[in-house]
Order: structure tokens, then sequence, then C-alpha cells
């Protein structure tokens, strides 16, 4: 029955489209769905490594600029007239790229950003988004600046021989994000359940006693980072072919706070936690919509942010687990050591 | 020669404010270990408050003012009082968290409250400037410069002239320590914390009307004012009031030679090579407090 409990929640995701036809709610399904993979590449950095990033939407817009841009191609001459052409290529292609560039970015920004801990390291991941929306907003030849990148062309479906199909409308995408999703869980979850992972728990917990049994700290941290940035690129890609539009706008703060308040109401460090606090945090704009402005939504958002971590600073799905009882995810659910 | 010599101008204007910015975070930051995400909100509730009395009640302009960095501290003594009390011995983290929450209500508030079009503010200044051969400065400008030097002057001397100061330093060095020798923790927080925000509402009162005030003008106040604690070295009044000068110079001189779209990136790209190159700060002392 555990086992199979994850595969009906995801059937039970699946039927959606089946009998939910309106296209504004789709619509939110599809952009939820696609900010809860990008919750969960946060989740993984801050709930299993502990590593607060809130300049995760770096990697999320670094993933939907590369994508698009290698679907659109690109013509930019660089310092000293060096002039960088490319032919637009398929957008699985596009996809494949804007994974693999947000991992290198994932790696770099590891590499430096990993010196430091704690409040420096909140700092200097934001400020790394801050740079990064500076410059898609002022390397117009790149990025079109604020006119954004548009037409971006829709993920194409085929097989050889049988033709291809354009991923236009709502349920194609609806599956798309989901299929994606699916995967994204699948390695997130082998990866924590891995020896990785519980290195990686294991640092959270105690780093100095991590370090004394002989785990490479900053290794595995690295190592999560890439992984993280990398789903995150995945999830950006998602959003620039379903959205076909992109602006620097995708940078916003606002983003990498709506990840982190998905992660943390849901649960830190739990497989689940990220698509039940995703889940919440995607509809409430959807019911809140017919009474409250955007500004009043925010406010309700920041003010339950607040709330929850008065009253529920683990999350929601820990607090159910406690609540039954169960426990399915040793490595996830220890209790903190108190040093 | 004189762009450069109107940027070198501008750079202390800016520069007063941003060092009353960096003074009030070092000092939260420094005594609470509280990184305090909504320092920015406090400077944009400062400008509010200047354009609501000065402009809406009608009330003499420098009377704003003081009503200004009045309002600040009692708003900064309630948030610490309701949000950060409560959660005292939460690790960093949360608290952050918290801060973050509170961010983003006082930013939507204001923007519910003010609307989206930007407001400005007369002054009794008026458009005069004082006109130094090739360089021209308004007289408001001048006037905001003296004023931040004067809080700034002021904050130096409280922290290392009073009894109040000499309880905050002595929190800073040790907690316990200084509880045990009969310093009052909750109030000195409580302090801090209405030091810190009155300082920040006081730059934004001071900057507010030299440019426009908006919901948004706080967005990068929080964290410019943590390249100014990051490159001034933590708890540092000194220091803070170098480093913010040093970030409006890069500023100035980011935007008039380089582009000035990439002005706001300054801040950031001092962060990221200080921790990578200096992480203590260009001015830390070992860490100290005055």
């Amino acid at each position: 029955m555990k086992r199979l409990f994850p595969w009906l929640v995801v059937l039970a995701f699946a039927s959606i489209p089946l009998w939910l036809h309106d296209p504004y709610l789709l619509n939110a399904c599809i952009t939820t769905g696609i900010f809860i993979i990008a919750a969960m590449s946060l989740n993984l950095l801050l709930g299993y490594t502990g590593q607060l990033s809130l300049g995760h939407v770096a990697f999320f817009g670094i993933g939907a600029y590369a994508s698009a841009l290698t679907s659109l191609g690109l013509d930019v001459e660089l310092i000293g007239g060096f002039r960088v052409v490319h032919e637009p290529w398929p957008v699985w292609m596009g996809f494949v790229l804007g994974v693999v560039i947000a991992g290198i970015f994932g790696y770099l920004v590891g590499k430096l950003s990993f010196r430091v801990r704690g409040a420096y390291f909140v700092i200097v991941t934001i400020s790394f988004a801050e740079v990064v929306r500076l410059v898609a907003l002022n390397w117009v030849e790149l990025t079109q600046g604020p006119l954004a990148l548009t037409s971006i062309p829709p993920f194409t479906f085929g097989l050889p021989g049988l033709g291809y199909v354009d991923l236009y409308g709502k349920v194609e995408n609806f599956y798309l994000v989901l299929g994606v999703g699916v995967i994204c869980q699948l390695v997130i979850s082998r990866l924590t359940k891995s020896r990785v992972g519980r290195a990686m728990v294991a640092l959270k917990e105690n780093e100095s006693l991590a370090v004394s049994v002989g785990i490479d700290v900053t290794r595995y941290l690295i190592l999560a980072a890439v992984i993280s940035a990398g789903i995150a690129g995945a999830a950006g890609s998602l959003y620039a072919h379903y959205l076909r539009i992109i602006d620097p706008d995708v940078f916003m703060f606002l983003y990498t706070v709506t990840m982190v308040i998905m992660v943390i109401t849901g649960g830190k460090g739990t497989l689940a936690g990220p698509i039940v606090g995703g889940l919440i945090f995607g509809f409430i704009p959807v019911i809140a919509r017919s009474f409250a402005t955007p500004e009043l939504q925010w406010i309700l958002y920041g003010a339950l942010m607040i709330l929850i971590v008065f009253v529920l600073p683990q999350g929601i799905v820990p607090a159910i687990e406690k609540w039954f009882g169960v426990t399915d995810d040793k490595s996830a659910t220890l209790e903190p050591v108190k040093p | 020669m004189d762009q450069f010599l109107q940027h070198i101008v501008n750079m202390f204007i800016l520069g007063g404010t941003y060092a009353l910015l960096g003074i009030g975070l070092t000092l939260i930051f420094g005594i609470m270990r509280v990184v305090n995400f909504a320092h920015g909100e406090l400077y944009t509730f400062g400008a509010y408050f200047v354009y609501l009395a000065s402009a809406l009640l009608g009330m003499n302009f420098f009377v704003s003012l003081v009503i200004a960095i009045v309002f600040g501290c009692a708003l900064g003594a309630a948030i610490e009082f309701i949000l950060l009390r409560p959660i005292r011995s939460a690790d960093i983290d949360t608290t952050m968290l918290v801060m973050i929450g509170a961010m983003i209500v006082m930013q939507n508030t204001e923007q519910y409250v003010w609307g989206g079009v930007a407001k400005s503010v007369n002054t009794p200044f008026g458009e005069s400037a004082l006109v130094l051969g090739p360089i021209s400065v308004s007289w408001l400008r001048i006037f905001v410069f003296v004023a931040a030097l004067a809080l700034i002057a002021g904050s130096y001397l409280l922290i290392n002239r009073t009894k109040l100061g000499k309880a905050m330093r002595a929190t800073f060095q040790d907690r316990d320590t200084a509880s045990l020798m009969g310093v009052n923790i909750q109030f000195i927080y409580m302090a801090t914390f209405a030091l810190g925000s009155s300082l920040a509402a006081a730059a934004g009162a001071l900057l507010g009307p030299v440019y426009v005030i908006s919901p948004q003008m706080g967005n990068l106040a929080s964290l410019k004012a943590f390249a100014i604690v990051i490159l001034g070295g933590l708890g540092s009044i000194g220091g803070a009031t170098i480093g913010g000068f040093i970030l409006a110079f890069a500023e100035e001189i980011g935007a008039g030679y380089i582009s000035s779209g990439y002005r706001d990136a300054m801040g950031f790209l001092i962060i990221i090579l200080v921790l990578m190159f200096k992480p203590t700060g260009l001015f830390a002392r070992a860490e100290r407090i005055g």
C-alpha cells in the first residue's frame, strides 16, 4: 500500500484533464505543476542539505532563457567584434541544454558560494540572482531585454516515421509537465535514499561531525546544487515553452519566495512536502482572485508565511505523519540533533 | 573631468543615506543576528511618512522628517515585539523567513494604500542650486548630506558614549555574560531594532524627496544595505559609513562609465567579490561594535 500510494496520486493527477475542462483552471494546474517541480529542486538544497538558497529563481530563469534561445536561434556580437550565430534547434534540444546550462551555473554558484554559510550564503545567492536578472534586462541583443522573447516554439512530440505534433494545447502540456514532474521526483527520491542523500542529511544535521567521519561536505553540497539547478532549469524550460513568452521578470525575487513558501509549508526535507505546499500555494491565487486584488493576495501570502513558521515550523507533511504515526522515510524525518 | 566631479558630488549625497541604511542593518545583524529583509520597507515607510505629513497634512518639511524618524522607530519596536520576540531562540533561517514574510506584507500594504503611482514631495529648497564652476548641487541634496552626517555622528555617539550604547556593545560581544551583568537583553534587542529601523526610515525620508517615492523603492535597499555591511564588516559603524560611500562611488562610476542599467548590479558584484576574497569585510577589527 505504501509503495502504491505515490502512483495512485500520480494516477489521480493524470485524471484531471478528463473531468476538468475549464481552460483557466487547467492553466492554473500547469503553472502550479511547473512551480512544484521548481520547489522540488529547491527542497533538495533547503530540505536535505539545509542550505537556504534564495537565488534559486536564477536557475529557473537561466533554464527558461537557455531553452528559449536554443529553439529561437540567436545572433550576438560579443566584446571585440566576436560574433556568435546560432541557428534554431528543435525544442527538445533546448530543454536538454536548459537543464545542462542551469546545472553548469549551479556548479559555478556552488563552487563560489559554499565557501560561506548561513546568512552570507543567502546573500551571495540572492546577489547572483539579481546580477543575472540585470544582465537579462540589459543585454538587449541577446534577451530583447524588457521587450521579452516572444513566439517561443512549443514542445513537439513525435516518433520517427509518424510525424511530429506541436504541443499547443493545455491538455498536452499538462501531461508533459506531469511526466517531467514524475521523472524529477523519481530522481530526487532515488538520490535522497542513496549514500549521497544520507551524506547530505548528515551534513545538514551536524556539519563538523559529518566532516569528522570523512564526508567530503563541499563535494556533496556542490553535487546537490548541480542537480537542484538542473531540475530548476527543466522547470524553467517547461515554463518558457508553455507560456511561449519570457521577460526578465522570471528572475523576480518573489518567485524564489514562492518556491520557499511551498517547500516550508509542505515540509522541507520530505518528498511529498513541495507537492503539498505547491498545491496549496498554487491554488490560493485561484480562490483568492475572486475577492482580492493582487496586493491583498500577496499580503495574504506573506502573513501565511509568518503564520506557518510560527505554528507549523516543520511543515504540513511531517505534522500529518506524526499525527498518524507514519514514518515512511526515515532518513528525512530524523529528529534534529541538538548540539 | 567635469562629469567625474559631478559623479563624486552625487556619490557624497547618495553615500550619506546609504551609510544610514548600512549602520541600521549592521547594528541589527550584529547584535541580534537577524537578517532584516524588512529593512528596505522601513526605508520606504520613512519616505511615505514624509509624503503623508508634508504633502497631505501640510506640515513643515523639517517637522515631517522628524515625524518619519519617530514613526520608523515605533514601527521597528512593534515589529521586534510582535514578530521577533516570540522566536528569539529560533535559528537564523527561521527569522529570515519571518522577515521575508514581513517584507512582503509591508510592501504590498504600501502598494495597496498608496497605489502604484510614484509620489513626489515639495521641499522648501525648491529648485535652487549651489553652482561651483562646472558642477551644480541642489540645496536639497546638500541638506540631505549634512543631515545624514549628523545622524551618523549621533548614532556613533549613542553607541560609544551612552549607557544604552555600552549595554548594546556588551550584548554584541557576549549576550549571556551581558545578561548576567544585569543588562536587560529583551530591552536591548528592542532598542537595537528600533534604532536600526529609525535610521532606515531616516534614509528613506531624506532620499525620498530627492527622487520619487514608490512602493518598490525599498526593493533593493535591504540588499544594498547588506552589501554595505559586508563591505564594512559586521557591527562596525565606521565600516558601514565608509562602505556606504564606497557602494555609492561604485554605483555612480558604474552608471556613468559602464551602463546606467548596471547601476544596481554594482552592490551585488561587491557582495560576491568581498565574500569570495575577504569574507570578514574590509574594515573589521575582529568582531567588534562601535
